[in-house]
């Protein structure tokens, strides 16, 4: 098995990630402050920049839809059981034993089982649920007495619980993130891909890999 | 990979750059300065007074100037005939009571009680001219005191223990020759005083107010653009608006920033969203009692202590009675951070002859209705005054004393230091039952704060509520608030779900670490 230099992410692929974890460090920073956890922009600070962050990030957000949606490249989230198992078994098991990753990196299918399933709950649950609360949050109206009775929210308080939950979700989330990204071929290649777009990846099936590039460049072009 | 982490540096610093210039929105909105063009404006004067040849005569009495004042102003008498100034009570619907006729003709208060039998003290705060306790004055027009209100020289002076007799000695041909719109001083000089001394009473109304700077109140400072009180109390026919719940309880004829200031004043979104609960002064006057202390605590069950058979006092370092024989202890408070409470504008009352329900409790003499669900309730600040005064523990009603009487042996407290005789007279003036037996309670009673607003730079900041250790809106705790409120469930779950994850992965990297180590050595 020889080893090739794939072009994995690409372009827009990887300025939507860095936005996007750019963004969420800094929503996740203002946001605590926002809740009480520490003091640190100071509170009105810290609310207006966490309200323009979070509008960059629905920004963010639609541009990455559009692309998903354009390029196919949605598909990638699609969940499957198949694998689940050996990928599970790998990190529990394999990875002390320098086993080889069960899954195999491909362009057309760069996320392992277990990274479709987290990554699909994340687009499906969490990111909706912050995005949600979050607009209501921003949009909240205290109820008064010219409102539509029918459609008032008589509190603050279970959009902002659910808010939170969404973070706490998202902080699971980036410490278990950064935490895997060392678990790839070598300790930094997952990271470098993610930088450059290029990852060495196993060529046993590059024909393949090329035809597919070229079928992705041609869709994106 | 250098390239393009700078790059992402770069990204970084511009989407920060972003931030901060897409949320900086910091200007004056202009209507803070079409107002101030508005009152820095000087009208002058429409008429000249001391050309009146009828101000020029000599005056021997008072109500020889109010005649002077009415054979001019012949329709006006009636206005104050039928204004509370005059009356000392206007009707008010109290929730529970209906229609009630209340003002300091009848009400009482935890301060000096009430005016009842106390007149001749009480009634220099009042525009008339000798009150007693047979109020027969208030049929006759002359003894209206116009001069109390109109005075434009400062030199208007009322007697003390007179009714409401002006001083001896004064000019009355200078003063009615300069009679004006009210100033500061006119208002002042009863509102600052209340309650027997300065600040007494209200907290955010005192003798600083008469030349104030713009540190103590941004609108009226001699510094700034020197409003006068008539300039927010608009008035209309002597019908001046603006009330005080301390004797009003409906949402009526209320003064409030948004008549000039608008409902949505701030540039930020944020911020005119608060008004919809929130009310101009909780956020503007951060502290009330500026300069000078105001009183907080009235303990009257101390009263009556005498050294060598005479009342005393004791002072502290700023002059202010802590005690007086005639009236108790006291505890005075400066720079006061103000209680918060919800309020929609309409208040009940303790009136004279009500049964307390429960005498265990302090009695809110002045309850002020509202609730975060209610839609025209909005935070405000007010001055809680807590007072313990006497109450017949038989009857369960508060006791009216006589307090003031010029002789000894008519039974005022002041006079002859007995709370049984002072509480007989007083009840009978007052026309309720006394079954003899004169116990304590603890009455408060909320002052709403209004005056000595602050410049934009010194009011309450975000972090002052919505923080989780003393928040200003601690005790409001009928609502959820961001930065002060959380749920402990979710706070404690999320923390250990972390706290789990961060020891998981760090376990396995050290698994990995010592594997790889071992597999090496092998």
């Amino acid at each position: 098995m020889s080893k090739k230099l794939v072009y994995i992410y690409r372009g827009f692929e990887r300025f939507w990630h860095w936005m996007q974890a750019i963004l969420i460090f800094f929503l996740a920073f203002t946001g605590f402050e926002i809740h009480g956890s520490y003091t640190f922009l100071g509170y009105k600070d810290a609310v207006r920049y966490h309200n323009v962050a979070a509008y960059m990030f629905i920004v963010l957000i639609i541009f990455a839809i559009f692309w998903h949606l354009t390029t196919g490249a949605w598909k990638q989230y699609v969940p499957t059981a198949k694998n689940i198992k050996a990928q599970l078994d790998y990190y529990l098991f394999g990875i002390f034993r320098n086993a080889p990753h069960p899954t195999k990196k491909t362009v057309l299918s760069k996320l392992n089982p277990l990274q479709k399933l987290t990554y699909f709950g994340l687009k499906i649950l969490v990111i909706p649920l912050s995005v949600t609360s979050g607009l209501l949050y921003m949009f909240y109206r205290y109820p008064t007495r010219h409102g539509i009775d029918a459609i008032n929210v008589s509190t603050l308080k279970y959009i902002a619980i659910f808010h939170t939950v969404g973070a706490i979700l998202l902080v699971v989330f980036i410490v278990t993130h950064l935490y895997l990204i060392t678990t790839g071929e070598t300790v930094t290649s997952n990271l470098k891909a993610m930088l450059t777009g290029y990852e060495e990846l196993d060529s046993d099936e590059s024909p393949k890999d090329q035809v597919d590039e070229k079928e992705i460049n041609t869709i994106i072009e | 990979m250098k390239k393009i982490v700078l790059l992402l540096a770069f990204f970084s610093l511009v989407v920060i750059v972003a931030i901060g210039y897409l949320s900086d929105r910091n200007y004056e909105p202009t209507i803070v300065q079409q107002l101030k063009q508005k009152y820095s404006k000087k009208y002058p004067k429409d008429v000249d007074h001391s050309r009146f040849p009828i101000l020029q005569q000599k005056f021997t009495s008072p109500q020889q100037v109010t005649e002077a004042c009415e054979s001019c102003h012949n329709l006006t008498a009636h206005q104050i005939m039928n204004s509370n100034h005059w009356n000392w009570e206007r009707a008010e619907f109290i929730k529970g009571k209906g229609i009630v006729y209340l003002g300091k003709a009848n009400a009482i208060n935890n301060f000096c009680i009430g005016t009842k039998g106390n007149e001749l003290s009480c009634a220099k705060c009042h525009i008339g001219y000798g009150m007693d306790s047979t109020r027969k004055i208030f049929a006759d027009s002359t003894n209206i005191d116009c001069l109390v209100c109109h005075d434009n020289t400062e030199t208007y002076a009322k007697a003390g223990e007179k009714g409401g007799a002006p001083a001896p000695g004064l000019d009355y041909n200078k003063i009615a020759q300069s009679v004006g719109k009210p100033k500061r001083t006119n208002c002042g000089v009863c509102h600052f005083y209340g309650g027997g001394g300065n600040n007494v009473k209200h907290g955010d109304l005192e003798m600083s107010m008469f030349e104030p700077t713009k540190e103590v109140d941004v609108h009226m400072g001699t510094d700034a653009l020197n409003l006068q009180c008539v300039d927010c109390h608009t008035t209309k026919q002597h019908m001046i608006s603006g009330k005080l719940y301390s004797l009003s309880s409906m949402n009526l004829s209320r003064v409030t920033c948004e008549q000039c200031h608008t409902e949505t004043p701030h540039e930020s979104d944020i911020l005119n969203e608060h008004t919809y609960k929130v009310a101009c002064q909780t956020c503007h006057i951060p502290v009330y009692s500026k300069v000078n202390s105001t009183k907080m605590y009235w303990d009257w069950s101390t009263a009556g202590r005498l050294k060598n058979g005479e009342p005393y006092e004791i002072d502290d370092s700023l002059g202010n009675h802590t005690y007086l024989s005639i009236k108790g202890s006291f505890i005075w408070a400066r720079n006061v951070k103000p209680d918060y409470i919800w309020f929609n504008g309409t208040a009940s009352h303790y009136l004279e002859g009500d049964i307390i329900s429960d005498t265990t409790k302090p009695l809110v003499l002045n309850p002020l209705h509202g609730s975060y669900n209610d839609y025209e309730s909005k935070i405000i600040p007010v001055k809680i005054h807590v007072a313990k005064q006497p109450f017949d523990p038989v009857n369960k009603i508060l006791i009216q004393p006589k307090l003031y009487s010029p002789e000894k042996g008519e039974g005022a407290f002041w006079q002859d230091f007995n709370w049984t005789t002072a509480s007989e007279v007083g009840m009978k003036d007052a026309g309720l039952p006394f079954s003899g037996k004169v116990s304590f309670i603890t009455t408060e009673m909320y002052w709403p704060i209004n005056h000595m607003v602050s410049s934009k730079e010194q009011s309450v900041q975000c972090i002052e509520c919505h923080t989780r250790k003393n928040s200003r809106l601690a005790k409001l705790k009928d609502f959820y608030m961001p930065g002060r409120d959380y749920s402990p469930f979710v706070d404690i779950a999320g923390n250990w779900l972390i706290i789990l994850t961060l020891l998981g992965v760090l376990t396995h990297g050290l698994l990995r670490i010592f594997s790889s180590k071992k597999s090496k050595k092998v």
